[in-house]
């Protein structure tokens, strides 16, 4: 029974561990600012959430009563990384950061840094 | 303290109120009947004191439906992690972002700011700003293959019951 | 095994530092070197927890609250700063 759990433990922080690295990996591999946003935004929350629901078996397990406070750590997480990515993305709009040259929609980024709205696109209403 | 018309006295602020509560009780982690107790007393109070500086409250008009939603972000954020991992572990020339602008049908602010939360969370996707009209919102999107099927993708499967969950 | 797999976790989220502490240091822009502060932010949660579990205490859960709430106060104030030249508006 405990090896089983044990197991299970091991393979969520195993997951976890993997998916912040492959965060961090992109935030070093991806080209440009704005698609260097994702990696961190996604992969890591996942990361640290497979970690934290290892946690929260290994101590229910433990002390024999349900562990549920790490829950509070990426509920917080979940609710403040898109405003991080939003706020990041923000601030490179108002600094002018340019976009990859191969991405598309660079017209976009004129109007979306003035917050207008975009002038060629009204048809798709 | 002045109550609005339609407004419980008792219970100002229903969601605030909950997510207090539940949120001690996590915090505290513990089932224990004195902290239900100071748990309720402070999921009551808190409320009461703020209200007056909150304007509108928002409401869930189908809790059903914001459970399924719950559950489709859930899934989508797994789904989506295994997706960015790929992109980030294969070749960088291969990936084609870009920028889309999304026309917004919801009105109300509470549901922008979900439907921006959850584009940021799910599939190669980040909400960069929203025009100042609130009409569009611009999205940056880590791979494209086509512009107004994403669009598309976006609006339906996110906004759509969002708009349907909040009533607006 | 579970110590085990926690030293290969523990590893993993180490080099996972050092290569945001690589973007920190090249990062062409401001904005990518508060993304790179923001990800070492919950890079070193993760480590925090991971060090509760190998204790076997969760007396560290405190401190992964706080450094989640410092990172986001931090990260958000940081923005507001380059974006206005000024936190409070």
């Amino acid at each position: 029974m405990d090896y089983i759990i044990e197991a299970i433990v091991a393979c969520f922080l195993l997951l976890g561990g993997v998916f912040m690295f492959i965060g961090s990996v992109g935030l070093v591999r991806l080209p440009d600012l704005y698609t260097r946003l994702h990696a961190p935004t996604k992969a890591t929350t996942l990361g640290i959430a497979c970690i934290l629901l290892a946690s929260t078996i290994m101590f229910s397990i433990k002390n024999g009563t349900l562990s549920v406070h790490e829950w509070l750590i990426t509920l917080f997480l979940l609710i403040t990384a898109p405003v991080t990515a939003n706020m990041i993305a923000k601030t490179a709009l108002h600094h002018e950061i340019k976009m990859l040259k191969r991405s598309k929609g660079h017209d976009l980024m004129e109007p979306a840094r003035h917050r207008a709205a975009p002038c060629q696109k009204k048809e798709q209403e | 303290m002045t109550q609005r018309k339609g407004k419980s006295r008792f219970l100002p602020m229903p969601i605030h109120s909950l997510l207090l509560f539940v949120v001690w009780l996590l915090l505290n982690n513990t089932l224990a009947f004195g902290h239900i107790v100071l748990g309720a007393f402070l999921a009551i109070t808190i409320p009461m004191l703020v209200t007056s500086l909150a304007p509108e409250q928002p409401s869930i008009k189908k809790p059903g439906l914001a459970f399924r939603y719950f559950m489709l972000v859930m899934w989508d954020i797994l789904t989506a992690n295994f997706e960015v991992a790929r992109k980030v572990l294969s070749p960088m020339n291969k990936l084609s972002p870009g920028m889309v602008a999304v026309p917004l049908d919801i009105k109300s602010e509470l549901g922008i700011t979900l439907f921006a939360s959850t584009i940021s969370l799910t599939p190669g996707t980040v909400s960069a700003e929203i025009s100042e009209d609130k009409q569009w919102l611009y999205v940056h999107a880590l791979d494209i293959d086509d512009e107004q099927a994403l669009i598309d993708e976006m609006k339906q499967r996110y906004e759509a019951p969002l708009k349907e969950i909040l009533g607006c | 095994m579970l110590s085990f797999a926690i030293t290969v976790v523990a590893v993993l989220i180490s080099a996972a530092l050092f290569i945001n502490l690589w973007r920190l240091i090249i990062g062409p822009t401001v904005q990518d070197r508060i993304l790179a502060l923001d990800t070492m932010y919950i890079n070193s949660i993760a480590l925090i927890v991971l060090y509760g579990l190998h204790e076997g205490t969760s007396l560290y859960f405190e401190a992964a609250l706080l450094i989640a709430m410092l990172g986001f106060v931090s990260t958000s104030a940081l923005c507001k700063y380059i974006l206005r030249g000024d936190i409070i508006e």
